[in-house]
């Protein structure tokens, strides 16, 4: 089959020609982009949070009215939760990853806090580390007598001597150095010791761009449940929901004047706190797939205008001895040549997209691997879309050259 | 003329159902998903307070240590309490309302409606109501005084009164908040401003606030912060007046240009007198945006709905080049018609214009369509998780846009087929048959 006559034909069909290439150019920008976002959307919800999430599970409660001895509740508290078949650890926090509402500080290397590097700050009882189920991969657990209560932390200035910190917090502070057994100045005027580095630990949100898995540390002060608001349990998997219901059933006959915010899985957690991304991915397959279709029956337009155009040369060839699959090779390349340049337009264009993307929404660069998907998808689509009326125009008879149309 | 193009048109448009099905169905997807996501960035960006957000600003004082935490050159988003009382107290405004977002648990004091929690709390003063023209359906605000005597007062929304007393007649009745009595002196109806404006550090598009009372009052009565509180310093209490930590909200009042500029200079005046008491650090650096100055400041609008936007707008533009291609198509199929009737002595304008009235149609069928697309979009939408999901609804602008839209766009699209089609010269067309 040769290219010439083809292209030939197509110089003389040049207006149909450049809309089609156009067309396909512009699917191809588009359909590159928006696979490369729901890419990216995908990642993000993928997230590891360093938290054992099939057996992590949330009870948020409040007080009313100014309490007495909430500490004292507290642990109370905690010691029914204990008593819940099935559950392995609990522990009372301010937050928890991907919950959203989170607390900060910063972190420096010297007492005046200057040059801070923003992090999360988790505290938490005994037993947090395990509660969660994140890995220490160098140091240990905080011991029982670094603990204080937050209330003397914050009111009376009682010093806490040592954290817990992430992976990616130690190598921050102290970047191509062991950070462990380092001071850090976290609270005060006096530094705490790195005892622990956990191998990660999500914050609650990654707004104003901080990367949700980054920064965090775990300091060992006691939140009583009215300054953190959360139990977390760690449960057998599977059996979450249950003992949400009865850990709510055992803190109401403890002290019923209070509230419950909330009883949550981390499934539950992780599922509110990507909800929006997830819509985003869904939007963006449902406008990909729509665009995919419109050019597709577009080319299908396109070609059988062109068959029946030239419905009579077709017989001449015919008549003149091209078999049918020369018609439909014919109208096969055609599209081919149409769609490449279409797909090289739009590789250009898509780069052009993604560099605007970049500079408006904080979207990263688009790898170079997404554009032989896009090709890949346009050309597949190309052929698909020809393939009917190619086949229709191979079925023409040769004498139709004998009659006018 | 028209009347006789249009039965062209439509006869033309029979004659070739698939392709016309398609061409609209195209144009009515296009539309459909740009209207809704146009209809989405409309709301969101809306003017929350349109009859006086030109009055009305949003007071920022830098207040930050030098060197420390947060370096940022940029004046604090919100207040310290200290600031804020000292700015109330001088008056210098037409108005002025300090506030800040609160929680509290509400107590019914009903055996069939537990305790439950309330995150919609507006803790402010009593210029607030007439500042954001609230609009009462019973009683009023509190006074001045009740702030200065922090008088045990509340103004409930209209959705609190009917949950708590299935009543908006209840001026005069009690509220539980926490474990202190307050009474209900003013009952507000559904106010909703989108974007919450006043207060950018609770829900942005949130559903409003249910329950209002003195500033005063909430200090007394465990009431909790909702919103961001940012400090810079050393403390034991953020809350605690001189504490150096920024959690509330200042508005103010100005009916002038020149009293806005005046209010300015003593926002300057204000803290080069701080910084000479050793309260500030830095150099006075102060700004007063109006409302959607403030708004445009804060990027209230998510980036996620301007994506979507752009993503429909660049479907729409696709969906438009293969209407431009399927209407060349047509009118090229129809060169012999066109033959016969250049020969039969039309214009080549009055075959453009035929040509054109006939893409109208199209675009005017397929806005119709895309109306209802984008009715059907932003029912979608508002089963979507986004906060601000159930404010998507098509007003009547937006819905005389979706057919401007549609029309222009298909005609637009018509363009260059028509030209084309207009060029068939007569005798080349009548010699084949």
């Amino acid at each position: 089959m040769h290219f010439v006559p083809i292209l030939s034909t197509l110089r003389r069909h040049k207006t149909a020609a450049l809309l089609v290439v156009l067309e396909i150019a512009l699917t191809c920008a588009i359909v590159c982009n928006a696979v490369f976002l729901i890419r990216n959307r995908l990642q993000r919800m993928d997230k590891d949070t360093g938290v054992a999430e099939t057996e992590v599970v949330d009870f948020r409660i409040a007080g009313i009215g100014v309490k007495q001895n909430e500490m004292a509740q507290t642990v109370q508290d905690m010691a029914a939760l204990r008593a819940i078949p099935g559950v392995k650890f609990v522990a009372s926090t301010n937050m928890i990853p991907l919950g959203g509402s989170t607390w900060n500080t910063g972190v420096s290397l010297n007492a005046d806090q200057t040059g801070a590097t923003n992090s999360a700050v988790y505290v938490g009882t005994e037993d947090l580390v395990e509660t969660l189920g994140v890995r220490i991969i160098a140091g240990r657990d905080f011991t029982p007598d670094e603990y204080q209560d937050y209330d003397a932390v914050m009111k009376e200035k009682v010093h806490y001597g040592s954290v817990i910190v992430t992976k990616g917090l130690a190598e921050r502070m102290y970047p191509g150095q062991h950070a462990l057994g380092k001071p850090l100045y976290t609270w005060g005027k006096q530094p705490q010791t790195i005892v622990g580095i956990v191998e990660r630990l999500a914050r609650p949100n990654d707004d104003n761009g901080a990367d949700i898995t980054d920064c965090a540390f775990i300091a060992p002060v006691r939140p009583a449940y009215t300054v953190g608001a959360h139990y977390l349990m760690r449960v057998e998997p599977g059996r979450g929901h249950q003992i949400l219901d009865q850990a709510e059933t055992a803190l109401m006959k403890l002290d019923p004047v209070r509230l419950v915010f909330g009883k949550k899985t981390f499934a539950e957690v992780r599922a509110e706190y990507f909800k929006e991304d997830r819509a985003m991915a869904f939007l963006l397959v449902g406008v990909s797939v729509a665009l995919l279709v419109i050019t597709g029956l577009g080319i299908v337009g396109l070609a059988s205008f062109w068959v029946q155009q030239r419905t009579r040369q077709i017989g001449i060839r015919r008549a003149l001895g091209a078999t049918r699959s020369n018609i439909l090779h014919y109208f096969q390349i055609e599209n081919f040549i149409l769609a490449t340049i279409g797909i090289v337009l739009g590789m250009a264009l898509a780069y052009a997209v993604n560099l605007w993307l970049m500079h408006k929404y904080q979207v990263p660069r688009l790898p170079g691997t997404f554009l032989p998907i896009g090709a890949a998808l346009l050309w597949l689509l190309g052929q698909l879309a020809v393939l009917g009326p190619a086949m229709r125009a191979s079925m023409i008879a040769p004498a139709t050259a004998t009659r006018s149309v | 003329m028209i009347g006789y193009y249009l039965a062209l048109a439509g006869r033309s448009l029979r004659r070739n159902v698939v392709l016309t099905i398609l061409m609209i169905v195209a144009i009515a997807f296009g539309v459909g998903a740009s209207m809704t996501t146009l209809t989405v960035l409309h709301v969101l960006s809306a003017d929350p307070i349109p009859q006086k957000s030109d009055r009305l600003y949003y007071v920022q004082l830098d207040p930050k240590k030098l060197r420390g935490v947060d370096e940022s050159p940029e004046p604090n988003r919100q207040m310290t309490l200290l600031d804020a009382q000292n700015l109330l107290k001088a008056k210098k405004a037409d108005r002025q309302a300090l506030m800040t977002g609160g929680n509290a648990g509400i107590d019914a004091q009903r055996p069939d409606l537990p305790p439950f929690p309330l995150d919609d709390v507006r803790q402010t003063t009593a210029d607030f109501f007439s500042m954001f023209d609230v609009p009462f359906i019973a009683g009023t605000g509190w006074t001045a005084a009740d702030d200065d005597n922090a008088a045990r007062v509340c103004v409930l929304g209209k959705a609190l009164a009917e949950k708590v007393y299935g009543s908006t007649n209840v001026i005069g009745k009690t509220l539980r908040v926490e474990k202190d009595d307050l009474r209900v002196i003013g009952v507000i109806d559904d106010w909703r401003p989108v974007p919450h404006f006043y207060d950018l550090n609770t829900d942005t598009y949130g559903k409003g606030d249910q329950l209002f009372l003195p500033f005063s009052t909430s200090l007394q009565i465990n009431v909790g912060h909702s919103g961001s509180t940012n400090c810079w310093d050393e403390h034991t209490d953020a809350f605690a007046v001189g504490a150096p930590c920024e959690w509330v909200q200042f508005w103010v009042e100005l009916d002038s240009k020149d009293k806005a500029a005046a209010y300015k200079d003593y926002l300057i005046a204000y803290s080069q007198e701080q910084k000479r008491a050793g309260t500030y650090e830095r150099d006075p650096n102060v700004r007063l945006p109006d409302v959607m100055q403030w708004l445009a400041y804060n990027e209230v609008v998510p980036d996620d709905a301007r994506l979507q936007t752009w993503i429909a707008l660049g479907f729409l533009l696709v969906c438009l080049v293969n209407t431009v291609g399927l209407l060349l198509t047509k009118f090229l199929r129809r060169s012999a018609d066109i033959g016969v009737r250049r020969a039969l002595g039309a214009s080549k304008r009055a075959i453009f214009l035929q040509l054109l009235v006939e893409a109208g149609v199209v675009g005017l069928v397929g806005g119709v369509l895309g109306l209802g697309l984008a009715w059907l979009g932003l029912w979608a939408v508002r089963h979507q998780p986004a906060t601000y999901a159930d404010l998507a609804h098509l007003d009547m602008p937006m819905l005389l846009s979706t057919f401007a839209l549609a029309i222009l766009a298909t005609v637009l699209a018509g363009l260059l087929p028509a030209w084309r089609g207009c060029q068939v010269a007569p005798a080349a067309q009548l010699r084949s048959h």
